[in-house]
């Protein structure tokens, strides 16, 4: 069962081994193969279900998530079980601002944005909001610990849940907000409102392979810089409070002010995730900020392996992929899409059990130059005792 | 004689109802090895975590170099100039030894998230100046051979050298050692005297807290020896290895002479 649960061992020494030069490569391979799935997607992967573009639109939006939740939890140890809650202000940020359902809507002759750029100007803003709402949650819970902290958060979630769902005035309760704006970009005959509309419905490059486009090049630009903070004294200092504050702080680590930038970081990331949905959806509304989602995310970076960026984005692909792949599929009458809170739960006791670490288990590089300490160390080691 | 490097004056520590540590003063010189001693239970930890702000006084104040230390935050304590190990070995376990190192490193470094993101100058300078001053103190320590293992699998006297580097690393003034030989055998103490003598000739002062007595009195300079929360004495080895109060704290006296 162990070997059986572990394939991510080999793969991942086998990365490990590789030089920085060859993960580029291996990595732009990776991704451009990603990419053209959607065109041209193998028959035993295909959703017949349902769209599978769409899949992948999905996919990237979580798999952004399971990225910002990952410098949270897997990162800097805080078990946040509201991160939705972040999903839904980015989201409704956007909404907010370009829905001609909302009292706010600036979108048009004489308001803040021209209809052909709306969406793009409010991912910056949705992410600063959503920041901000980091901030505020995390200054006066984050002086929490454990399970504490996992509570608040996971009040925080079903607040904003309950704010959209009561605020009708503003947000215009249960119905949702709809029209949401979303890029005009490749507008022609056939499509007058562009690749990314939800008009572009047809074929292998539908709309939902054009924001799975679009996720994937912002995950990889999340991935850099997210990299970029793991290796320094952000990321370090994170693993530090992660795995024992008191001596992270003993040892000079101001870690309240390390854990509020990871809050504020992750929540930036699932705003940005948020807006993505409000632009490719067009339509928000309080349901789909369910605690339940929360709990899929963290399902997500669980199963990945809790402090591996690569291997989160691997658990979101797996909790987008396999719903919408058994979706219809019946056995004995059943529909298997219907279960999948049953398949997820039962990977997840089976993983527990066998494999805690999850399917990529971390091993985090949190030096920018490892290598020139190899170089050092190489002297130290002809000099040192047998 | 120059100010003294740390002063505690009248420090006093309760738990509800427990004195463990009532109206001890005492100083620490600049570059002196100072042995902090006592039975079981005296306050020696208490004492030490008042110093180093894990715990808060009750009363008394404790001046470092010049500053109270007052109601500072750990970190901040830190930053002045005051290190320190754990009696229970607290590693970061999943990092590897070089990395603890360079946590500790990160003390003296300003970098914070936007200069990360960005590779700022600043950030690739503090980066190197962590490896370089990472690697030399783990040869310093004795465990540069060691330095990509993850803490958690270092053999345990090389973990006690790991959190002696770690701490150096965060450029203390003066290095608190809680218990640094526990568990040790003789000829590990032996490593452990060389290294702590070591430290100090770098220009360290060491505040040193041990059972083992041969190790104390073999390289500290002075001695504070604390009994049931209170100072008893206080003076160079030799002085304190005749003292009737502590050799009475440690035998204890004969019935017919009390």
């Amino acid at each position: 069962m162990n070997t059986l649960l572990a394939p991510g061992d080999g793969l991942r020494r086998w990365w490990s081994e590789r030089s920085r030069g060859q993960k580029w490569i291996f990595g732009v391979l990776g991704f451009g193969a990603l990419a053209l799935l959607p065109l041209y997607t193998p028959p035993f992967l295909d959703t017949p279900g349902i769209s599978f573009g769409g899949t992948m639109a999905q996919f990237a939006m979580v798999a952004i998530i399971a990225v910002g939740l990952n410098v949270v939890v897997g990162q800097a140890g805080l078990l946040d079980l509201g991160y939705v809650g972040f999903y839904a202000v980015g989201a409704y940020t956007v909404a907010l601002l370009t829905s001609p359902d909302s009292p706010w809507n600036q979108v048009g002759h004489g308001e803040w944005f021209a209809e052909d750029w709306a969406w793009l100007s409010c991912v910056p803003i949705a992410m600063a909001i959503t920041a901000i709402s980091g901030l505020i949650l995390g200054t006066p819970t984050l002086r929490l610990r454990g399970d504490y902290l996992a509570i608040v958060t996971l009040g925080f979630g079903e607040i904003i849940r309950l704010l959209a769902d009561n605020l009708s005035g503003v947000t215009n309760g249960p119905r949702g907000l709809n029209e949401v704006a979303y890029p005009r970009v490749g507008q022609s005959a056939e499509l007058p409102e562009g690749v990314f509309s939800s008009g572009n419905s047809s074929g292998n490059a539908n709309y939902g392979t054009w924001w799975f486009w679009l996720g994937l090049i912002l995950i990889v630009a999340i991935l850099l810089l997210v990299g970029n903070l793991e290796r320094s004294r952000v990321g370090r200092a994170w693993v530090a409070i992660r795995e024992d504050e008191d001596a992270a702080e003993v040892m000079g680590v101001n870690t309240f002010r390390f854990k509020l930038w990871a809050f504020v970081i992750g929540a930036a990331i699932g705003g940005l995730s948020g807006a993505m949905y409000a632009g490719q959806v067009q339509y928000v509304a309080p349901p789909t900020f369910n605690i339940i989602n929360s709990m899929l995310f963290l399902c997500a970076v669980v199963l990945g392996g809790q402090g591996n960026k690569l291997g989160v984005i691997f658990g979101a692909f797996v909790i987008v992929y396999l719903p919408n792949r058994l979706l219809g599929v019946e056995v004995f009458g059943i529909n298997l899409g219907d279960l999948k809170y049953l398949f997820f739960g039962l990977a997840l006791v089976v993983l527990m059990i066998f494999r805690p670490q999850g399917l990529f288990p971390a091993r985090q590089h949190l030096l920018a130059y490892a290598n020139q300490a190899r170089r050092l160390l190489g002297g130290a080691e002809r000099k040192a005792p047998s | 004689m120059t100010a003294a490097l740390l002063e505690a004056t009248d420090l006093t520590v309760k738990f509800g109802g427990l004195t463990a540590l009532d109206a001890v003063s005492f100083s620490i010189q600049r570059g002196e090895i100072l042995g902090l001693i006592g039975p079981n239970g005296a306050g020696k930890t208490t004492c030490f975590n008042a110093i180093t702000g894990v715990y808060r006084p009750t009363a008394g104040s404790v001046v470092f170099d010049g500053e109270t230390l007052g109601r500072r935050k750990r970190h901040q304590i830190t930053k002045l100039g005051i290190a320190r190990t754990f009696q229970n070995i607290r590693l970061w376990g999943e990092m590897t030894a070089l990395e603890n190192v360079a946590v500790g490193t990160d003390a003296r470094h300003h970098t914070s998230v936007p200069g990360a993101i960005v590779r700022s100058p600043r950030h690739r300078r503090e980066e190197h100046e962590a490896v370089e001053r990472s690697v030399a103190l783990l040869e310093f320590v004795g465990i540069a051979h060691r330095s990509e293992e993850k803490a958690k699998n270092l053999p345990y006297g090389d973990q006690r050298r790991l959190e002696i580097a770690r701490a150096l690393a965060t450029g203390p003034k003066l290095l608190c050692l809680d218990e640094p030989a526990a568990g040790f055998n003789p000829r590990e103490k032996a490593a452990l005297i060389e290294l702590i003598r070591n430290i100090r000739d770098e220009g360290y002062t060491v505040l040193l807290i041990e059972h083992d007595m041969r190790l104390v009195m073999g390289v500290t300079d002075r001695i504070v020896v604390l009994e049931f929360g209170r100072k008893i004495a206080d003076g160079p080895p030799d002085e304190i290895r005749e003292d009737p109060a502590v050799i009475a704290a440690y035998l204890g006296i004969p019935d017919d002479q009390s």
